[in-house]
């Protein structure tokens, strides 16, 4: 179990330094950070001056070691745009990201788990098709459309909440539901098809042999093998959101990462992209190694193996 | 025990009039004749075939079928409500936007931009994805978990961000836009292709192969990949959809189509400052885009529903 | 005996709607099981004999309709008995159940503990403590070894054999009155086939259960089952004593299936009987007999009139006209003629066209991205030759080897030792169009070895084009020629695999394999996945083509009584080495390794007269990833001494036999004067 934890460790560790050092190349070699800071207008000397006094004109292996050496001691860098410590702003953006997340992941969850199993454990019926349909909409509905028709019905027609921003509760209502319906498509067709697959196999009919039936024959039999890719889902789905929900905090005028993101790519500020970005991908690898844990926990096939 | 599939198998070619001392009478239908048959009952996948039939058409032929020139602005005619609203005018069915160009017809065109990004995007990401399979999956050792790390680390990066990243890099163009969602949405195909392969190539059919000498490239395209064919058909309607809709959200973040082309992405951006008096500029388009990704999204599952065969392994 | 029943079946039904039309896998049978019976359920696949069982007690899929007038369970009616009663009162309290999957019918992600118990807990008031009790009791009874700690353990851990066992012990812990076992050693080899019947048949005794023992395997049932009740086509056609039945078989149908039974008849006959033709379509409603298709005695009332269940006596009945008109005719008739050719062709033993030379064969096998490599020797230095015109079977369980031996042989795999040499050549030194014209492989299964998305005369085709043999048209009549030495329809030349029955399929990959004119063909268990009366169609052609195109076949196989009657030489692998090897009828009748003996003793003949034998063979076939010290077959072995479990045994010709075993010599005397 242990070398299946530091295995898995590992690997997290490997994609995401990969990531961030492509990023890092990418803007490295498609932008002049040093005409950035200088200015659109700047003289040719003093672009030069900031050249070397950045060490923008070392190695690009030399300068990721660099940045990433101050990383692991805290420091970010500072930001071109801002003119301020990367990791303040991140401090400042983070609370409305994380918030904006873990509340949409709640309505995937409500709203997506109970219609996939109720679909699994009566297909063709009503319900079924309910999910199916519902499923099929929300994949073809523009997110930040959605966004847009929520602000005027309820906000603007009937309003019950805030156009936009992030102070209160009822700022984050709407952006959860819009940012929260992104994910039930497929969530939803994963659950239903993960339990009917359960639900058919040798097992189960084996489980209907010694006698379970009902709930008892789901929740005693079925259910821990049809939660592992509800699991795996789930962590992918909740790293996207908290990997900016750009278009939703855009949409609503959040102050989250997203936006912060966004407007670092506009105003090419490398230090606070490239740190944003290895953020997410940490982020997004924790937790799908979480997730591999939990169903390890799960699963004595993988804890094993 | 006895499956269903074996006893249809058996069930669909005989026939109760097979004269003894032969093995068999009549056939059943080729794998196509039965997927068109089961095509033919399958309501989503029509309702969805015809209105991708309609768009297409009007993106084909928008140069003729619109009413207007999408580009002309008049700006004494801005903002002009559709028909059925009061002070709309016939001339300009679905009213104008905030340099009075005419709605409709910038709308039949925007048909045209989203069904060629879609389709561009998703053929560049089927190559790769594909041929990244394949190889993978065929090869494996070494090969296969590098692949698999590029993978891991494609679905690790935020894909919008990188997108926009990429575009505001390199610039904002259809073909940019093309290449950049293509380039990042090629690990569906990837994981389909490799895990089917793998489970292939352990199938007689491949070993057979090898035995009277065919070469490796020729058994990973000559007998694989005429068997994933059907899968990556609906990888490849789904990704079109997943690429649309990317690019109306690149070109409502301003990083996508440049104006003032009618991305219909765009319109909404465009009409976004005005929803509050003049809803419907952000409306008709969302509607529009809705219509369109239902429409391959249906066919896609459709295709699905009639390709796929209770096959055994 | 009680004669009282515990179950009767009246007018049982089961239809399962598809997308096109409704299949009617079982048509109104009737059943009547006696208290302390065993009932055998004996059909091809696709007959409804499984449907039967999982009918029972409802436990059909979920699309199935089931309708039956009463099923009458020792007083209960589950005919009309709802889920929670029979769930409450019936399954897995009652009525026990095995199925055939041991692999799958296991829940992975819980303990063999946990699985056993709650089978108890959920039916009767007793603590956790109890239950482990009888769960322990039960393991050790059903032969698993150290059976408490077994309980911590999971599925995965276990091998098919003994998942088979914690199935069986699952499904006594309640003590069943019934217990209902569909194919449950048809997924396991023939020496834990052996252990696994006869443990069901000792628990029987023990515990006086009745039983109900669904199969294909004709000499299983013989061997198992007081009774038996043959199926066709969603009918039960006969039913009798196991004696009656197989000694005396009323039913055109239960004839010709026995016919094809290799070894049915004996060592005589050169062919086997076969019935022509498949099962009839199960949507609509069959008039007449739904075996007038296919019967060599059928008459113009057979197609078209209601049949007449015919009583001989009790609980011995059969449904046919048996017309008088064609009283003499049956399917072995249908080929008498065939049957007076000499059985024995007078050979010379031929050149040798193939030898194998000391080949080894080690996999480094790896989990995973940073797991430990270990090493799996497939092949341990295994020599071998095969000679012009002859038909060598390598026998052997799974694991041993025989795949990578026959990999190893066609050139697909490298040996890490030894060599291969097709006359002249060694194999690695020739280029691969020229193997491919001496060597061509037939596999197991059909339904894997044919391209589904290319058509049969392009299947058949292939090689010729992937070589460049011949212009267009000369490869198309070639083709056309082939497809008529396998009995292939010309009309099948576009049709896709899915088209086609599983017999026609493995002539297609028949003809595919000859169509090169190889020189030698690799039979890979060839008809393993088939049922038996298709199984009997492919060993006539593959022996008829053997004669009219001088071909040399090398038949990897499990089943004894397919070597019997193919053989002309055998080999008997264990653990990636050839431990016997010599002609047919020495092998067969006077083994001198004792693995052979007990795979021999394994071999469960049709013979109602005989019950199964106690297995001569404890343990399981083991890991080849811990081979054991010196004689691989030592752990299993009856006879092993100090010696076995040290050195490695030195391989010696006793009677033209090679053997490689220390105790050869007492044991070949021993079995002489036994």
């Amino acid at each position: 179990m242990l070398n299946y934890v530091l295995r898995r460790g590992f690997m997290a560790l490997l994609v995401a330094l990969t990531v961030s050092f492509g990023t890092f190349a990418l803007f490295h070699f498609a932008t002049d950070p040093a005409q950035t800071i200088a200015g659109e207008d700047a003289p040719q000397e003093m672009v030069d001056d900031i050249r070397e006094q950045y060490g923008f004109d070392r190695p690009v292996l030399v300068q990721y070691g660099d940045w990433l050496g101050g990383v692991l001691q805290g420091d970010f860098g500072k930001s071109y745009f801002w003119k301020q410590q990367v990791v303040e702003l991140i401090q400042e953006h983070a609370k409305v990201t994380i918030v904006l997340a873990l509340s949409a992941l709640m309505v995937t969850v409500v709203i997506a788990l109970p219609l996939g199993i109720s679909a699994a454990l009566k297909p063709n019926s009503w319900v079924d098709r309910l999910a199916l349909s519902t499923a099929v909409s929300a994949q073809a509905i523009p997110n930040f459309w959605l966004g847009l028709m929520l602000i005027i019905l309820f906000a603007v027609t009937f309003p019950i909440f805030p156009v936009s921003g992030d102070a209160t509760w009822k700022h984050y209502v709407l952006p959860s539901l819009v940012l929260g319906a992104s994910s039930v498509p497929a969530v939803m067709r994963l659950t239903r098809t993960g339990l009917l697959d359960v639900l058919s196999s040798d097992y189960i009919r084996t489980a209907r042999a010694k006698g379970f039936m009902g709930y008892q024959l789901i929740l005693q039999q079925a259910m821990r093998n049809a939660l592992l890719p509800i699991v795996s889902v789930l962590a992918v789905q909740l790293g996207h959101k908290l990997g900016g929900s750009v278009v939703t905090e855009s949409v609503f005028s959040m102050n989250g990462l997203g936006r912060l993101a966004v407007e670092s790519i506009f105003n090419s500020d490398i230090p606070t992209v490239q740190s944003l970005i290895l953020i997410f991908v940490l982020t997004f690898v924790l937790l799908t190694l979480a997730a591999d844990l939990i169903n390890a926990w799960l699963d004595p096939r993988i804890r094993m193996g | 025990m006895m499956t269903t599939r074996q006893t249809l198998s058996d069930a669909s070619i005989a026939s109760v009039e097979t004269p003894p001392g032969h093995d068999e009478a009549g056939l059943g239908l080729s794998p196509t004749m039965a997927a068109l048959k089961r095509a033919r009952k399958h309501h989503g996948l029509k309702i969805g075939f015809g209105i991708l039939l309609v768009m297409a058409v009007f993106a084909l032929f928008a140069p003729w079928l619109a009413p207007h020139d999408p580009y002309m602005q008049n700006l004494s005619l801005r903002m002009l409500p559709p028909v059925w609203t009061e002070g709309g005018s016939w001339e300009y069915l679905l009213g104008t936007d905030h340099l009075g160009r005419d709605y409709l017809s910038r709308l039949i065109h925007g048909a045209r931009i989203s069904m060629t990004i879609g389709l561009g995007a998703a053929s560049i990401g089927a190559v790769i994805g594909v041929t990244l399979g394949l190889i993978a999956g065929y090869f494996g050792g070494w090969i296969d978990q590098a692949v698999n790390f590029l993978v891991t680390c494609q679905l690790a990066v935020p894909s919008l961000l990188l997108i926009m990243a990429l575009v505001f890099v390199i610039g904002q163009s259809v073909t940019v836009v093309i290449f950049v969602i293509g380039a990042t949405h090629w690990v569906f195909y990837l994981v389909v292709t490799r895990s089917a392969t793998l489970r292939l190539r352990e199938l007689d059919f491949v070993a057979a192969a090898n035995a009277m000498g065919c070469s490796k490239f020729q058994i990973a395209v000559r007998e694989v990949l005429p068997n994933l064919v059907n899968q990556i058909m609906v990888i490849f309607t789904l990704e079109v959809a997943v690429a649309i809709l990317n690019e109306a959200t690149l070109s409502f973040l301003g990083l996508g189509i440049p104006s003032p082309l009618p991305s219909w992405g765009l319109m909404i951006a465009e009409g976004k400052t005005a929803m509050f008096f003049q809803p419907w500029l952000v409306i008709l388009p969302g509607i529009a885009l809705f219509i369109l990704v239902i429409a391959i999204n249906l066919l896609g599952d459709g295709v699905r529903d009639v390709t796929v065969t209770n096959r055994r392994n | 005996m009680s004669t009282a029943s515990i179950l009767d079946i009246q007018d049982l039904s089961v239809e399962i709607p598809t997308d096109s039309a409704t299949l009617k896998a079982v048509r109104g049978i009737s059943l009547d099981l006696k208290r302390g019976e065993t009932l055998g359920i004996v059909g091809e696949s696709g007959s409804g004999k499984s449907m039967i069982a999982l009918a029972i007690m409802n436990l059909l899929p979920p699309s199935a309709r089931r309708a039956a007038a009463s099923i009458n369970f020792d007083g209960s009616d589950l005919a009309h008995a709802g889920e929670r009663e029979l769930a409450m009162k019936v399954r897995g309290q009652r009525i026990g159940m095995i199925f055939q999957e041991p692999m799958t019918s296991l829940n992975p992600v819980y303990s063999i503990g946990r699985q056993l118990t709650e089978t108890m807990t959920l039916h009767r008031k007793v603590s956790r403590a109890e239950a482990e009790k009888r769960a322990i009791y039960l393991l050790e009874k059903v032969g698993l070894p150290d059976p408490a700690s077994r309980l911590k353990q999971y599925p995965h851990e276990l091998s098919g054999g003994q998942r088979q066992r914690v199935m069986i012990a699952m499904a006594l812990m309640n003590e069943p009155e019934l217990l209902i076992a569909d194919e449950p050693t048809t997924a396991l080899d023939v020496t834990i086939q052996a252990q696994i019947l006869y443990l069901l048949q000792d628990l029987q005794k023990e515990l006086g259960m009745s039983m109900i023992l669904i199969t294909h395997d004709l000499g299983v049932v013989s061997r198992s089952a007081d009774k038996i009740a043959v199926m066709y086509a969603g009918d039960i056609v006969e039913t009798g004593t196991a004696e009656e039945v197989l000694r005396n078989p009323q039913h055109p149908y239960t004839q010709g299936l026995l016919e094809c039974v290799p070894g049915y008849r004996g060592d005589a006959a050169h062919r086997l009987g076969s019935i022509p033709g498949i099962v009839p379509s199960m949507t609509g409603t069959i008039r007449g007999c739904a075996f007038a298709s296919r019967c060599p005695r059928v008459v113009d009332a057979c197609k078209t009139e209601v049949l007449p269940r015919k009583q001989l006596g009790p609980g011995r009945t059969y449904v046919c006209h048996d017309p008088d008109a064609t009283r003499n005719q049956s399917t072995a008739d249908l080929h008498s003629a065939a049957n007076e050719v000499p059985v024995e062709l007078p050979k010379t033993p031929g050149e040798k066209v193939l030898t194998v030379d000391g080949v080894s064969c080690t996999f480094s096998v790896r989990r995973g991205l940073f797991g430990k490599r270990r090493s799996l020797k497939a092949l341990d230095n295994v020599s071998l030759d095969i000679r012009k015109g002859e038909v060598l079977a390598l026998v052997g369980e799974s694991g041993c080897g025989k795949t990578t031996l026959s990999r190893t042989i066609m050139g697909l795999q490298q040996p890490d030792a030894g060599s291969v040499s097709l006359g002249q050549h060694e194999i690695s030194t020739l280029p691969a169009w020229q193997r491919a014209r001496m060597i061509q492989p037939i596999f197991q299964d059909p339904y894997s070895s044919l391209n589904p998305r290319k058509t049969i005369g392009d299947i058949i085709g292939r090689p010729l084009v992937v070589n460049h043999i011949g212009t267009k048209p000369e490869q198309l009549a070639k083709v056309h020629k082939m497809m008529e030495h396998v009995g292939l329809p010309r009309r099948v030349f576009n049709s896709y695999p899915d088209q086609l029955s599983g017999g026609q399929r493995q002539r297609a990959a028949i003809g595919r394999a000859l169509i090169m004119d190889p020189e030698i063909v690799i039979c890979d268990e060839p008809t393993s996945a088939l049922d038996v009366s298709v199984q009997a169609q492919i060993l006539n052609l593959l022996l008829d083509l053997r004669d009219e195109l001088d071909l040399t076949y090398l038949f990897v196989t499990h089943d004894l009584s397919v070597v019997q009657h193919m053989a002309d030489r055998v080999a008997v692998m264990y653990l990636g080495e050839i431990v016997e090897c010599g002609e047919r009828r020495q092998v067969l009748t006077s083994p001198k390794h004792p693995y052979t003996r007990a795979l021999l003793d394994s071999a469960l003949s049709i013979s109602p007269d005989l019950s199964v034998p106690a297995p001569g063979l404890s343990g399981e076939f083991p890991n080849p990833m811990n081979r054991p010290y010196g004689c691989p077959f030592h752990p299993r072995c009856p006879m092993a001494e100090q010696q076995c479990r040290e050195e490695v045994p030195r391989p010696e010709i006793i009677d033209t036999t090679f053997v490689k075993c220390w105790k050869a010599r007492t044991f070949s005397h021993q079995a002489k004067h036994h």
